[in-house]
């Protein structure tokens, strides 16, 4: 049963979406608009639906832009964020939220991502994280684990793979988090949070791939791709009270780094002021 | 008229599009179009306006881009390297129709060149940079007055039309310094944006009505929600793998440009009543052809000066015009025939049209277009 959330907050004209059975990037752009729909609703965080532009790049994470009712802009390959820069510094009351995928954000646009982290400009950057350029057929990534194979990695991918969430951190993300498909209530709880975090935040959602990734690396079909996620990926609470032993071989999801660094339009606010007062003298 | 001041000509860009509503610029420095940058960081800021350093020119143009479909008057300035690397989304400025200006400062190529010496030869690179079928509207202004009135002019191209504008200047130009006396805010003719949808649009974005060309939408934010993409899309801007939407869409967007092309069209020409011989020019290679016109002049000769300031299309109503009192052209451009080529193209062989340039960094001067035109003489004698 589709859920009131997908008449209300979907361009239902345009649905079913093109994604493959089995791809986890539909319950990925559902947890997004129930992050949206529960900020709408809350009277702690006013705010309404036109407050919210969705900004994608290329790739199969970035049709979500689409189906999303929202003011939507499907951009380039890897320039989202370029995008989405542009938007917010012109009108910084809109909650921007950019809808990526690994290649995107990290192999083509990977310099935007971390500038728009270093500046801490108030985006959030929700990670389709699916290890593999699903789109063009199943070629390897910047998050392609060592070893795995992909189109373009017949005897196995030479690369070392990218972890987004503590690049962003390291590029100077003021709010670096990690999901995934499995655990939608926590993901959509992490993608709430960081909407309402004044500042540069990025998610990185582990998607699945049972199309490309998972068939070529025979991780299963797609509900053996979720058990994986069930077992291997632990929220944050529970991550903290396990043993040494106990967190081999798992990763931990929810809130990786946090800070209260300053924003940048809100510092290009006070450049604006500055300016003008100068101006009178 | 105010009184005279002295201006460089990349300031009398920002000082014009700042009078047309300019409010965004993000960009990356590159000589010799940085000091667009940096008047721009000192200025926007007084009139309430934002200012942003990208990382590079491709984040440069998606920023201006993501700018204006929130609603503001965007520009970007660079030079060739950094106008090749902004190719891709200029093109989906055209595609998805998102006003913006793109001013390119033409310093000597290809690749990194002679960074700090004139060039002109990006003028394929401003129509053809992008790749697909797509129309391209470029101003090149001659000196630090057109500096400041053409800029506000590629605005309200660029706003009437939907479609990103290049400001194609030239090294010679851009830092050009000469008195200007600038134009009366009060006498200014700028043309806001449509903010709102077409009548009967119905929340479709991209809708136009019969007989029209241009959509018109609401900013981003401003209580209407819909979707921009670069992929060929219906009115409604939802992408769609229709061949027959996609053709008309294409159309469209070729048509809105080539059926205006008489408004958006202008020249200049010096002492082409009687000439006899006309000089192709345009940009920074002005200066040199007026001279050279006013001492062939002297000499009795019957030369003139035909100007495209618009660029792109090239003007070839106009010049088609003046063909039929010519013997003779002569294209004269920093470049190796770029121009030269829609020349041809316009003359089809009807008159022998003769070339100039120079791809060395250096100028082309009056004496050398004087002697050019002699040469030119005596090639006709010897037949």
């Amino acid at each position: 049963m589709p859920s009131d959330l997908i008449h209300e907050y979907m361009r239902i004209d345009h649905l079913p979406q093109i994604w493959c059975p089995g791809c986890g990037n539909g319950v990925i752009m559902h947890d997004v608009a129930t992050a949206i729909h529960e900020l709408i609703e809350d009277p702690d965080t006013p705010c309404n639906r036109d407050d919210f532009v969705i900004v994608s790049g290329i790739g199969c994470s970035s049709r979500a832009a689409g189906y999303l009712d929202f003011n939507s802009i499907h951009t380039t390959h890897g320039r989202a964020i370029g995008f989405a820069t542009g938007i917010k510094l012109a009108n910084p009351k809109l909650h921007v939220i950019v809808l990526t995928g690994d290649g995107d954000c990290s192999a083509i646009g990977g310099n935007h991502l971390i500038h728009a982290a270093r500046r801490n400009i108030d985006l959030s950057v929700i990670v389709f994280n699916n290890d593999i350029y699903g789109m063009t057929g199943g070629q390897y990534s910047p998050t392609t684990p060592n070893g795995d194979k992909a189109t373009t990695a017949p005897y196995g991918n030479v690369d070392r793979p990218f972890d987004i969430a503590n690049l962003a951190t390291g590029a100077g993300a003021s709010f670096s988090a990690r999901g995934d498909v499995f655990h939608a209530r926590e993901t959509i709880s992490i993608i709430k949070q960081a909407i309402l975090h004044k500042g540069f935040s990025l998610v990185d959602v582990y998607a699945i791939c049972p199309t490309y990734y998972g068939r070529k690396n025979k991780k299963g079909d797609a509900v053996e791709m979720l058990k994986w996620q069930k077992e291997n990926l632990v929220p944050t609470s529970k991550f903290y009270h396990m043993s040494e032993e106990e967190r081999a071989g798992k990763k931990m999801i929810g809130i990786l780094s946090y800070n209260d660094y300053p924003e940048y339009t809100a510092e290009y606010a006070k450049v604006i002021e500055a300016s003008q007062k100068k101006g009178k003298k | 008229m105010s009184k005279a001041v002295l201006m460089q000509g990349n300031e009398a860009v920002v000082e014009g599009a700042i009078a047309a509503g300019f409010r965004f610029f993000a960009g990356y420095p590159i000589t010799p179009s940085t000091e667009i940058a940096e008047q721009s960081a000192l200025r926007l800021p007084q009139v309430g306006g934002k200012f942003i350093q990208m990382e590079d020119e491709i984040a440069s143009i998606a920023a201006v881009l993501g700018a204006s479909a929130a609603g503001m008057k965007a520009m970007t300035a660079t030079s060739g390297p950094g106008f090749s690397l902004m190719q891709e989304n200029i093109g989906y400025g055209v595609m998805a129709e998102i006003p913006c200006v793109i001013v390119d400062v033409q310093r000597a190529g290809p690749s990194t060149g002679l960074a700090t010496s004139p060039a002109q030869g990006d003028y394929m690179q401003a129509k053809w940079g992008t790749h697909g079928d797509h129309p391209v509207i470029a101003i090149s202004p001659a000196s630090v007055l057109e500096c400041y009135t053409l800029i506000i002019r590629a605005f309200n191209l660029s706003e009437k039309y939907r479609t990103p504008v290049i400001f194609l200047m030239d090294e010679i130009v851009g830092h050009m310094r000469e008195g200007v006396e600038l134009p009366n805010p009060n006498d200014l003719i700028i043309n806001p944006r449509k903010m709102s949808f077409h009548d009967g649009a119905n929340k479709q974005c991209y809708y136009v009505p019969e007989g029209e060309f241009i959509p018109a939408m609401k900013p981003f934010g401003q209580g209407e929600r819909y979707n921009i993409t670069g992929l060929a899309h219906d009115e409604s801007g939802f992408p769609v793998n229709s061949n027959e939407i996609a053709d008309k869409l294409v159309t469209r967007l070729l048509e809105k440009v080539e059926k205006n092309v008489d408004k958006i069209c202008r020249i200049e020409e010096y002492a082409m009543d009687d000439a006899e011989t006309a000089i192709v020019c345009f940009g920074g290679t002005t200066r040199a052809v007026m001279s050279a016109v006013l001492k062939a002049r002297a000499e009795g000769k019957k030369v003139g000066m035909f100007r495209p300031i618009t660029v792109w299309p090239f003007p070839e109503a106009q010049l088609r015009e003046r063909l039929p009192q010519l013997k003779k052209i002569l294209m004269v451009e920093h470049n190796h025939g770029q121009m030269l080529q829609e020349v041809q193209r316009t003359v089809g062989g009807k008159l022998p049209v003769d070339f100039l340039g120079c791809v060395d960094g250096t100028v082309i001067s009056p004496d050398a277009i004087l002697n050019k035109l002699n040469e030119m003489e005596g090639k006709r004698h010897a037949k």
